[in-house]
């Protein structure tokens, strides 16, 4: 089978506020970052996919205005889901694998700054049931983090909670793109008051807008493009059932599926970026992907660092391919997740060529 | 030609607002209308289990369903989240918890609030039933909240006919979303300078073409543009349709003429209303100029300007 790569991969700086520039305007840059470092112009890639969602713009067929930023005209291949980016790079990826394109370029972008972010969220809800009642994300997360102190096996508390945060903040120190950075120890982020119990403010991610591209390519090519490609080894996603009631809260089986689809399981991984915006959600990612201590978890922060909406999770990719490129790391899991309480799950398997 | 100015960013105030008007199966459709009657049903699944909220189809083998059971208006709490600021549209206005509720008779959970003093009332396992709401009209909302209860567990869920007189077979879900508008530099400039009587168009700094309006990125070249330059005010109609629809809100007659205008300098049409000529006298090269808006922030609509028509060789490119 032809082996594809991620041989570029750019993001913005993530801002509680960018009313300055429209989504096109944030998210050109980036484009040109990435094009520029694998010496290609819009018009010489072969497939472009994107992720967005209007309830984020608040109008229809949003991300038609910022197709004018990989210069659509003449007539490109293109696509777009109206989800996290890493969706769409898993349209691109399999677009490759037939062998209909050699390169394709992803890129997501979400400006949660326009709206109430914790009430858009509540529209991807089940409009019978759910929907009519508002939950806010933040609510939704903190019965499953609930749910997971509660169970006798996980071992996990508020205190750990609180670590998980600490150390992912600490680690955004060393991200330039990140939009929080720093964290008090642990014991003393406990002192803060509730957000929504169980979660504090440093259990949720921070609400902000960015955009992140990435270009990939196919064998030869990607060799071409990039001195360190890093190749996709596996990828995979599935989803779970979208009523909370029926699922165990404290496990996610689409996530161990879609590893375990991926081939994570083959052979130790030394890195991972996790997409997980809330505390709680790392602890149960990490038993499903039966992550070793000595695995580097979220080395950029994490979502608890950044989370643009829709971006994010494409940015985990992009952040585990960034780490191969500059050799950083061997063989990197990379995941992605969307919808309420870790419904669906995306898990990829990024390797380089051995040094 | 002027380099553009760095623009006071343009913000206003916009509301989605949809009454969204949803069918309901014949589960969904006795589950809500029972609601309505005070009587909580679940479905069975193949394999035994009883799913509160019912639903169709088993999200675990995927079996169309459709045996309905009755089961308790009590239940025990699996998780829950202390809510200290309700946010409009939740179910209670005061401080309460969001729970997962398994009724008493069913193997799943249903969503929603429990109004306790404070969290400290509020734990894992503990037994709550529903509060009805006062009027009931056939949704999830006819439950009001739950609240504690101190009773035992029920027995296990009935068979029911779902079967009831006036069945509901439909809600209507509002969903209101209020944002911050803002159009970013290349709107806020073009916005900006509408207002004072000027259209800026902005030149690709690559092919040349000047687009109006500008939306900060040329979508031929993928590239940013930002030198401004100044189009019309007069214009030529590339092309037209005639509006035979009035729409709602909307306080202008029909028929009525809606084109593309191409403004003399620009390389893209824009589009508007064309008035103050029969609609059935508009035709392709017919050349415009702008009206104003009474508050003179935008044109109106375009009218004749008397001028011949212009040549079609003209205008062709920008169809």
């Amino acid at each position: 089978m032809r082996q594809v790569a991620i041989v570029a991969f750019g993001q913005s700086d993530h801002r509680p506020d960018s009313a300055e520039t429209s989504e096109v305007e944030m998210l050109m840059p980036v484009l040109h970052q990435v094009l520029d470092t694998v010496g290609l112009r819009a018009g010489e890639i072969d497939f472009t996919c994107s992720g967005s969602s209007d309830y984020l713009a608040g109008r229809a067929f949003s991300f038609t205005m910022a197709l004018d930023g990989v210069g659509a005209w003449p007539p490109i291949s293109e696509s777009h889901v109206e989800m996290d980016g890493a969706w769409a790079l898993y349209e691109a990826w399999t677009r490759l694998l037939t062998g209909e394109a050699d390169t394709a370029l992803v890129y997501a972008y979400g400006k949660s700054s326009p709206g109430d972010l914790r009430e858009v969220l509540t529209r991807q809800l089940d409009p019978y049931y759910m929907a009519p009642l508002w939950p806010d994300s933040v609510s939704l997360a903190a019965l499953q983090a609930q749910a997971l102190i509660d169970a006798a096996d996980t071992g996990a508390d508020e205190r750990a909670l609180a670590g998980v945060a600490a150390r992912s903040r600490t680690a955004a120190e060393t991200n330039p793109h990140a939009q929080l950075t720093g964290s008090p120890p642990p014991e003393a982020l406990l002192d803060e008051p509730y957000l929504v119990r169980p979660l504090r403010r440093h259990d949720c991610p921070p609400i902000g807008d960015g955009a992140a591209a990435v270009v990939l390519a196919a064998g030869d090519t990607a060799r071409r493009l990039c001195p360190r490609p890093a190749w996709i080894r596996g990828m995979d996603h599935r989803t779970e059932a979208h009523s909370l009631g029926v699922r165990d809260l404290t496990r996610s089986p689409s996530t161990r599926l879609a590893a375990e689809r991926a081939g994570a399981f083959q052979a130790p991984v030394d890195l991972a970026e996790l997409h997980a915006p809330f505390t709680s959600q790392e602890l149960i990612l990490r038993r499903e992907l039966r992550l070793a201590d000595a695995v580097r978890v979220n080395p950029s922060g994490g979502a608890l660092a950044a989370n643009p909406m829709m971006a994010a999770g494409l940015i985990r990719l992009g952040e585990a391919a960034a780490a191969i490129h500059r050799g950083a790391a061997g063989r990197a899991l990379a995941h992605a997740t969307s919808g309420p309480c870790l419904q669906q799950n995306l898990v990829a398997v990024l390797e380089g060529d051995v040094l | 030609m002027t380099p553009a100015p760095s623009p006071e960013v343009l913000q206003a105030p916009l509301v989605v607002e949809f009454p969204f008007t949803r069918s309901l199966g014949p589960v969904q459709s006795a589950f809500l209308t029972g609601l309505r009657n005070r009587t909580v049903l679940g479905v069975r699944t193949t394999d035994g289990r009883v799913l509160v909220p019912p639903v169709e189809y088993d999200p675990v083998t995927a079996d169309e369903l459709a045996d309905l059971v009755e089961v308790a208006p009590t239940g025990t709490v699996t998780t829950w989240a202390w809510n200290p600021a309700p946010r409009r549209g939740q179910p209670l206005r005061t401080p309460f918890a969001w729970v997962l509720v398994r009724l008493d008779g069913a193997d799943t959970a249903l969503l929603h609030a429990l109004d306790a003093p404070g969290p400290d009332a509020v734990r894992t396992g503990m037994r709550v039933r529903i509060r009805w709401a006062g009027e009931r009209v056939g949704a999830i909302t006819d439950i009001a909240c739950f609240e504690p209860y101190d009773g035992a567990g029920a027995g296990e869920a009935v068979p029911h006919s779902g079967e009831f007189a006036d069945p509901v077979s439909g809600i209507v879900a509002p969903a209101r979303l209020d944002y911050t508008y803002a159009p970013g530099r290349a709107q806020s400039r073009y916005l900006k300078a509408l207002a004072g009587r000027t259209t800026y168009g902005e030149r690709c700094p690559s092919c040349r073409k000047v687009y109006v309006p500008p939306r900060g990125a040329c979508p031929t070249c993928g590239v940013a543009t930002d030198e401004q330059v100044e189009v019309g005010p007069r214009g030529t109609v590339t092309t037209f349709c005639i509006v035979n629809i009035k729409a709602r809100n909307l306080d202008i007659e029909v028929p009525y003429v809606y084109a593309h205008i191409a403004l003399d300098g620009a390389d893209l049409a824009l589009h508007g209303r064309i008035g103050g000529i029969p609609y059935d006298q508009v035709r392709m090269g017919l050349r415009v100029e702008p009206v104003w808006s009474a508050d003179g922030r935008y044109p109106d609509h375009y009218r004749p300007t008397g001028e011949p028509d212009a040549d079609y060789d003209t205008y062709k490119e920008l169809l």
